[in-house]
């Protein structure tokens, strides 16, 4: 066997230790990520293994943090950040945008001026946390040059994307959603790089193209199976990374389908589907049969109770329902 | 003057200073208006220093002056864009935080740092080429005023963002610790910064790592037309220190002498280990806040106690009155000092704009280990 089964948990825990035993300039930093082994226990027994020299535990700074991650990649750490929930990256968004991502070229592209670091954090619904605790804020970071953002679906993508992301010599925001957490997978033994920016068609078919990334891809599979039981031959595409985009595998499916769906859990207004909509228009607006249509959570906050909360986000049946009627347009 | 090229006793000792010359901070010590602290500066920290010191400090403090006037003057002519934040009046802060610095120690700046880059090291050509957008500036025209950055000589950057970088200067010195390296970091940011978030979150992060930075805090009474009386919670910055159980020292400002004094107790602090040091420098910019400023917001008389306690105009005449230099040698100094700008501006103005084929370049380190 050169698989073994892992949740995506682990496998993060294992893209961790291999690139930290690889390179003693990674190291991780955030709340709670020591003893505690963060709060979905994503580090677990990473303190053991590499001490506080390894795994340094912070304050609640989350503005600073990031502009420590920032100070110590520009002297060549290779810094983890790890932020609780994606609802406070909005905490670090100056650093961010005003300076990691900008150091280098604003001053001047040269090589001394690197910043390789990566933010990961978890994001989300569906665990009735409610609106703090629960966005999906890519649409956000997707504004920002500079900034690379990977969406895993599988295990074995969240090792092989965060591996690449470590030795990526740029900011990278890494997304995990937390409904996936423990979802296991197969994960390769060997050391399993997965490029960043490439798409990977998860499904090939020829009617409509189901555009998805991190746990969409999951309710995209579900959608898929049901176009099938109608008749259908749905191609359903894993993203993967949303800066950069693959363009081209985005292109090449919608011309041959013709019909499109782009799913996200963020919200729909100057959304990530958005994006991908106008990548489309630009790209493959005479190969479409229908209007490209968008399935996002409603533009409010997530509310609390499940039954309200289930009701904003985006689920199966919406991407069921959009397709259908862009296949019958 | 000794034999040996150092200065002898002093002519002006100031009775507001503690034996090792600055004023320390103790909790809940109540102090008058700061300004008045200041009555003599200069001249008590004179003994014991090389000639070469005295006048090398002289001259950058010259320099950056020159500097910071031409760019007044080349505004005025319509001859730069953009807006630009002078320093003038602050140039003794710089000069004496820079001076006990390595090449490889490290400086992070302000939207107010041509004097930071130069006293650093940064070469003067490069950073007028800059501010004039030039490709062979040191950001390749891409930067300015406010995104001045030469790490080869220690110069992470000047920010737009105020307070922007005293978490990366954190981030830095947090690398040089756990790169087990000896070098330091010098955190500069004004009394403005010191109400920010970061300031905040990012000395608590210090302390309690013991991470080998200076933070800085030049205090010229103003955050653009804010009084620090009307925005700061205590009457001293550095008394903020005491909040993350880390020394707050208060200098002189307008004395190079003074910072440096303070600088080289908290830069063997953080070199030993001991962690970070808040030292907070009472200055005064001459100029307004940016070039659109008309400084309504204080006084002309103001303006002039503090001018009148001008540091090139004190050291220039304490080297003369201790018999350091004499006169003839200080004049050479302003001379040597406007040339060396005059012929870095002049090449600079001389040079073509950038070509724009490469704009879009350098977002992205493209040499990634993984490809």
């Amino acid at each position: 066997m050169n698989k073994v089964d892992l949740s995506m948990k682990d496998a993060i825990n294992l893209a961790l230790t291999e690139e930290m035993e690889r390179d003693g300039n990674v190291f991780i930093m955030g709340e709670d990520i020591g003893v505690y082994g963060g709060a979905f226990g994503v580090t677990a027994g990473l303190l053991d293994k590499f001490g506080e020299d390894g795994i340094v535990e912070t304050p609640i700074s989350e503005g600073s943090l990031m502009g420590i991650a920032t100070g110590s990649a520009l002297m060549g750490m290779r810094p983890v950040l790890e932020i609780m929930f994606m609802d406070f990256t909005t905490l670090i968004i100056d650093q961010v945008l005003n300076h990691a991502v900008k150091f280098r070229y604003m001053f001047g592209g040269r090589d001394d001026i690197r910043v390789p670091l990566v933010i990961r954090t978890p994001y989300g619904g569906g665990r009735a946390y409610g609106a703090s605790h629960s966005q999906s804020l890519e649409g956000l970071f997707l504004h920002i040059p500079g900034l690379k953002i990977l969406v895993p679906s599988t295990p074995a993508d969240a090792r092989g994307l965060l591996k690449s992301a470590i030795r990526d010599n740029n900011p990278v925001l890494f997304l995990e959603s937390k409904l996936l957490y423990n979802k296991t997978g197969q994960v390769p033994k060997d050391d399993n790089l997965i490029p960043i920016g490439k798409a990977k068609v998860v499904i090939e078919g020829e009617d409509i193209t189901l555009l998805s990334y991190g746990r969409t891809l999951d309710m995209c599979r579900e959608a898929a199976d049901y176009l099938e039981n109608e008749g259908y031959k749905p191609e359903v595409i894993d993203l993967r990374s949303l800066n950069p985009l693959d363009k081209k595998a985005i292109t090449k499916s919608v011309e041959k389908t013709g019909r499109v769906v782009v799913v996200e859990e963020g919200t729909l207004t100057g959304g990530v589907g958005a994006e991908l909509c106008s990548v489309i228009m630009e790209n493959a607006f005479f190969s479409l049969e229908s209007p490209p249509e968008r399935v996002a959570a409603m533009d409010l906050p997530v509310p609390y109770s499940p039954v309200l909360e289930a009701e904003v986000l985006p689920g199966v049946g919406d991407i069921v329902e959009a397709s259908l009627r862009s296949l019958s347009y | 003057m000794t034999e040996d090229g150092t200065v002898g006793g002093t002519s002006r000792p100031d009775k507001w200073k503690t034996e090792d010359g600055n004023q320390r901070l103790e909790v809940g010590s109540r102090m008058t208006d700061p300004i008045s602290h200041f009555p003599v500066p200069l001249s008590g920290f004179m003994e014991g220093q090389s000639k070469n010191k005295l006048t090398s400090m002289l001259r950058m403090m010259i320099v950056i002056r020159r500097i910071e006037e031409t760019l007044n003057d080349l505004f005025a002519r319509g001859k730069l864009f953009g807006t630009t934040h002078l320093c003038v009046g602050q140039e003794a802060v710089a000069v004496g935080a820079c001076y006990p610095l390595r090449k490889d120690d490290l400086v992070a700046s302000t939207h107010r740092g041509h004097s930071h880059a130069l006293a650093k090291g940064v070469s003067l050509r490069k950073l007028m080429a800059e501010l004039l957008g030039k490709d062979e500036g040191l950001c390749r025209g891409r930067g300015g005023t406010q995104h001045l950055s030469d790490i080869s000589v220690g110069f992470l950057g000047t920010n737009g963002i105020t307070g922007g970088l005293i978490p990366v200067a954190t981030g830095a010195a947090l690398a040089f610790k756990m790169k087990k390296q000896d070098n330091v970091v010098v955190s500069f940011f004004g009394d403005g910064a010191s109400n920010t978030g970061v300031f905040h979150e990012s000395i608590n992060f210090a302390s309690i790592k013991k991470l080998p930075v200076i933070y800085i805090c030049e205090n010229n009474l103003y955050a653009m037309s804010i009084h620090v009386k009307r925005s700061t919670s205590v009457e001293n910055i550095a008394q903020r220190a005491s909040a993350y159980s880390i020394p707050g020292v208060i200098v002189d400002g307008m004395d190079p002498l003074a910072v440096e004094k303070a600088m080289v107790d908290a830069v063997n602090r953080a070199r030993k280990g001991e962690g970070p040091t808040l030292i907070e420098a009472k200055t005064y910019r001459y100029l307004g806040h940016s070039k659109s400023d008309r400084r309504v917001y204080r006084t002309r008389e103001e303006e002039k106690y503090w001018m009148d306690r001008d540091a090139i105009q004190n050291l220039s005449s304490a080297l003369i009155e201790n018999n350091v230099a004499a006169d003839e040698e200080i004049e050479a100094i302003f001379r040597d000092a406007e040339n060396e700008v005059k012929s870095a501006v002049d090449w600079a103005v001389s040079l073509p704009d950038p070509s724009v084929d490469d704009v879009a370049s350098g977002l992205f380190q493209e040499n990634n280990e993984y490809v």
